[in-house]
């Protein structure tokens, strides 16, 4: 069946969508959720395993605290309310790469519940509501070998790694999020960005999309205005913050087209597409799984100590919200331009070039312009751009310590993003700096006057203007390398202006 | 030393640490004594005759080399098919988990080896311990030394029997529902199961995780406590394990057996007048109890008005947990794999795989849980289930409140012939109508024999505080004083 999509205008004109976000983070402690085995990325298949993340018969878990601190953490950093009593359960049902054939979760007594983020989208506040905040263990991996798909239907073989399985996840819900209207898609991203950032901030997880410890599942639905919610699908397989924005898009056109076709949604879930940017069935739900819930027997129920639980709310770190209104002021922007910053995902990169001893002004200079320029040009993130903060905090000093000029100063950052070494490392080798030897200088400037013998009359009868075209004369006889200032002046004392 | 097999353990270890026996002496003898009868008994499903021997040699050239030795240090030990043994097969008594050898020793076993125990090896149960005869081991039943034509009580059958037939003075069963206690029962041995919590889980293959509590098994009760001490106590790899110390249950029984009960209360629970439960079961607890009386105890009556729902809660509980813990055999990652011929679905690879690697009864109470955990019904199945565990537990407090221990036939009837309630499930489930309430609750309960009925023994159950394990090896050990242990006869 193939759909002509309606304009994306024409959708949120008719249709009002509701959103709702399931996040899972990795967490970032050294051992397993139920055993001591290590968690890092990347290790041989099944190395980092034993017959308890393995499930072998007779095993049992013992919870991580570390894990536990973490995840109430989160909460209290989402506003939610700590349970000061709750369980772990069993959620049954069959599939390889979960070693016992059950995944030790948790079910209607979360960790944390009941709290909201607040998110800016285009400079307005959004108040997104947490449902709640709960703790389980990691699936191992599974890896399909033969057959067109990558898929288990039609493969000749699958392998499963289960250095993943067992390492503590986190899932955090939000509740439904209605009233956003076209701008569902920027809310679901922004909200995913905050959260990233939050969690980062605690430092309990590297929150890295690309690696899978940050995943994101996005449900959403459309209802004509005044009918109730719709059908809502769940899509997967959304590993970026642009895919985010770009799945509940493309989510809500193809939903709009599914109604004006007179058809109805199908509850399901649903797999994002990167490369096309559509979303496509996968498993269906028609066939409602059963998870058999049960609180999980192995393991004692948890029960924080509330003043442990005070303690760790009044040592949460500065929250980016609040962080980032203390740059915005230190370094006297306005919101505009507060919001530009942010938009290029700089504030970071900033910060740390301030820190390095740059002016706040000189960082975002750097950064927003010349920096942003290039990477948008090479496709990458600003982060990877190839100069570091220290990088630019440095060319920023030798401007201001007037050895560099703009124009030299552009030249040598090109030579630090080729790998040529730090600014002073591809000043010094490329021989950029700025003339600053007067009698060098003085030279030039002598040589300048004795060539233009008109210009040099009129700048004596005061008209300092023409000062300008002996500049020129004097900048392309020392290769750029002079501070136009100084020559200026040079010039203007020769002469007997000044 | 001629006849080393017939040796208490506390005895046996005496004589090794006197080095009137070597413990290379004492475990030969045992082997030898397997090699001998258990063609007709089959306690065992493994024996691991040189792990024995090397454990045994460990013991002599420690004790030659003058280093202090355990209590329990050079006897020989039966360990229930139930508990990982590093590289030494453990099956549970399941086709499914024909020839896996575990890369990791369960921490019971741990425990016994650092105490220089002998592990002779693995014993018979009934499969994944859900049973009352043994009749469910997919490896054929094992014989009740007392008549061969009798089923020796289950789930821990192999181990019960083992002791019965002298083929070790020790063992370690696992008690779910009774799986301990009655096979003690019916064999004439001791059985106890610990405190919930008391001993560790660690490496026992998992049948309803609330309720499994692994245990001593012994012909007398000052060895089943030397054995408790031994395997008791916190272990960190157990999140229900308690951290507390074992209970002072070896001076507890040494206590008992002087025969001074003088002060003690013991609870007649009213709801176990004798319905159901065979004439010559009640009189040879009548007597018991009028032995009791006469050390000194006083015998108070008290009503337990929840246990009539125990078993149905059990028969509920029980199976929805071993639903959950049965499925990570699926033939994925060890033990049985059927049908992987490259052509089915994994899906259908599990499906053969259990199919043909579970017994139906195994498979019946999967069925019964996965019905009782189902969505929609777990409330009406499950979480009453929980509600009368919970009232069960109350019971028990108030009794608590008015006597030490609680007294009860360990099971309603003698050592029974094979295949008299293999045909309905429900008879075989009553064999456990005592034992079970003890299981909700949590609390430590120890059989011991008291009598015999038509020749058969008879079981004695007495039923403790959490916690309070102590009390019920006094009461226990004062009894063996008064009836003296039962000798089956010769096989």
């Amino acid at each position: 069946m193939t759909i002509t999509l309606p304009p994306y205008e024409d959708v949120t004109a008719r249709f009002e969508p509701v959103i709702g976000l399931e996040t899972h983070v990795e967490l970032g402690t050294r051992t397993k959720m139920f055993c001591g085995c290590p968690t890092g990325f990347g290790a041989e298949p099944n190395t980092q395993v034993c017959p308890v993340c393995l499930g072998l018969p007779g095993s049992l878990p013992v919870a991580n605290a570390a894990a536990i601190e973490a995840t109430i953490r989160i909460g209290l950093a989402l506003n939610c309310t700590i349970a000061s009593w709750c369980r772990f359960a069993r959620k049954n049902y069959f599939y390889p790469d979960m070693p016992k054939n059950f995944q030790t979760s948790q079910y209607d007594e979360p960790l944390c519940t009941d709290g909201y983020l607040d998110v800016e989208v285009d400079g307005r506040p959004v108040r997104i509501d947490i449902e709640r905040v709960h703790l389980e263990e990691d699936t191992g991996k599974t890896l399909h070998v033969g057959g067109a798909t990558g898929r288990i239907h039609g493969a000749t073989e699958s392998l499963v790694d289960y250095n993943r399985a067992g390492i503590p996840l986190v899932e955090i819900v939000t509740r439904p999020i209605p009233g956003t209207g076209a701008d569902a898609p920027a809310v679901a991203r922004a909200y995913v960005t905050e959260l990233r950032d939050v969690i980062r901030v605690l430092g309990v997880s590297d929150v890295r999309m690309e690696q899978g410890s940050l995943r994101c599942d996005v449900n959403t639905s459309l209802n004509r205005p005044g009918d109730q919610w719709g059908t809502r699908t769940e899509t997967k397989n959304v590993n970026s913050l642009r895919s985010v924005e770009r799945a509940v898009r493309a989510e809500m056109l193809r939903q709009a087209a599914v109604l004006d076709a007179g058809e109805r949604i199908v509850q399901e879930t649903r797999h994002f597409h990167e490369e096309t940017g559509d979303t496509r069935p996968g498993r269906s739900k028609e066939t409602a799984t059963d998870y058999r819930y049960f609180p999980e027997p192995d393991l004692v129920p948890l029960a924080p100590d509330p003043e442990w639980v005070a303690r760790l709310k009044t040592e949460l770190p500065e929250l980016p919200r609040v962080h980032r209104a203390r740059l915005q002021q230190a370094w006297g922007l306005s919101d505009l331009d507060m919001q530009a910053v942010l938009n290029a995902g700089a504030v970071e990169l900033i910060e740390r070039t301030v820190a390095a001893g740059s002016s706040p002004e000189g960082a975002r200079k750097w950064w927003l312009g010349e920096l942003a320029r290039r990477a948008n040009e090479a496709g990458v993130d600003l982060s990877t751009v190839g100069a570091t903060p220290a990088d630019v905090a440095e060319l920023q000093s030798l401007v201001d310590a007037g050895r560099l000029n703009d124009k030299l100063a552009r030249t040598v950052l090109e030579g630090v993003l080729a790998g040529e070494g730090t600014p002073s490392e591809v000043m010094a080798a490329r021989g950029l700096e700025v003339v600053s030897d007067t009698g060098a200088l003085g030279a030039a400037v002598d040589e300048a006057i004795a060539a233009n013998p008109d210009v040099a009359a009129k700048i004596r009868e005061g008209k300092v203007a023409a000062a300008g075209v002996l500049v020129g004369a004097v900048m392309k006889t020392t290769r750029g390398q002079a501070d136009a200032k100084a020559v200026r002046e040079l010039i203007l004392s020769r002469l007997g202006v000044q | 030393m001629t006849d080393l097999i017939r040796l208490s353990a506390a005895d046996l270890a005496g004589a090794i640490a006197r080095g009137e026996a070597s413990a290379v002496e004492a475990t030969r003898a045992h082997l030898d004594r397997i090699a001998e009868v258990d063609g007709q008994v089959a306690a065992f499903l493994h024996v691991d005759e040189a792990g024995a021997l090397a454990a045994a040699e460990r013991v002599d050239r420690a004790r030659a080399a003058g280093e202090e030795l355990g209590p329990l240090a050079g006897v020989p030990v039966a360990v229930k098919d139930v508990l990982t043994t590093r590289g030494v097969p453990t099956t549970a008594g399941s086709k499914i988990l024909e020839g896996w050898r575990p890369p990791y020793d369960s921490t019971i076993v741990q425990r016994l080896r650092a105490a220089g125990t002998v592990i002779v090896g693995k014993t018979n149960m009934d499969e994944f311990a859900m049973g009352s005869s043994t009749e469910y081991s997919a490896y054929g039943p094992t014989r009740n030394p007392w008549d061969l034509g009798r089923i020796p009580g289950g789930s821990g059958g192999g181990s019960a029997a083992a002791l019965a037939a002298y083929e070790a003075p020790l063992a370690i069963g696992s008690d779910t529902g009774g799986s301990i206690r009655q096979p003690g029962a019916v064999t004439g041995t001791v059985g106890a199961k610990p405190t919930y919590g008391g001993t560790s889980r660690y490496g026992l293959i998992a049948f309803s995780s609330s309720l499994d509590t692994p245990g001593p098994c012994a012909r007398t009760v000052v060895d089943a406590a030397l054995l408790h001490a031994v395997i008791g106590g916190h272990d960190r790899r157990d999140s229900t394990s308690i951290p507390q110390p074992v209970p002072e249950v070896v001076a507890a029984a040494r206590r008992g057996a002087t025969g001074d009960l003088s002060g003690v209360r013991l609870g007649l629970v009213s709801q176990f007048s004798g319905e159901g439960a065979e004439p010559g079961v009640m009189a040879a607890f009548g007597e018991a109890l009028e032995r009791l009386t006469k050390l000194g105890a006083e015998v108070v009556e008290v009503s337990c008005p929840h246990f009539e729902y125990a078993l149905p809660a059990y028969y509920l509980i029980a199976p929805s947990e071993c639903s959950s813990n049965l499925a990570r055999f699926d033939g994925v990652r060890y033990g049985l794999r059927v049908g992987d011929d490259g052509q089915r679905s994994l899906e259908e690879v599990m499906s053969l795989t259990r199919e043909a690697g579970f017994g139906p009864e195994v498979k019946r109470r999967i069925i019964i849980g996965t019905y009782a955990l189902s969505s929609g019904y777990y409330d009406a199945y499950y979480g009453q289930a929980q509600k009368v565990r919970t009232l069960i537990t109350r019971d028990f407090t108030a009794a608590f409140e008015r006597v030490d221990v609680l007294v009860s036939p360990t099971t309603p009837f003698v050592a029974f012939p094979f295949g008299s309630r293999t045909s309905d499930p429900y008879q075989m489930y009553l064999a456990d109508l005592f034992t079970i309430p003890t299981n909700l609750y949590g609390g430590p309960a120890i059989s011991v024999p008291c009598g015999l009925s038509d020749g058969l023994p008879v079981g004695f159950q007495i039923m403790a505080p959490t916690m309070a394990d102590d009390r019920m090896y006094r009461v226990a050990a004062a009894l063996e004083s008064a009836v003296g242990t039962l000798t089956p006869p010769a096989l």
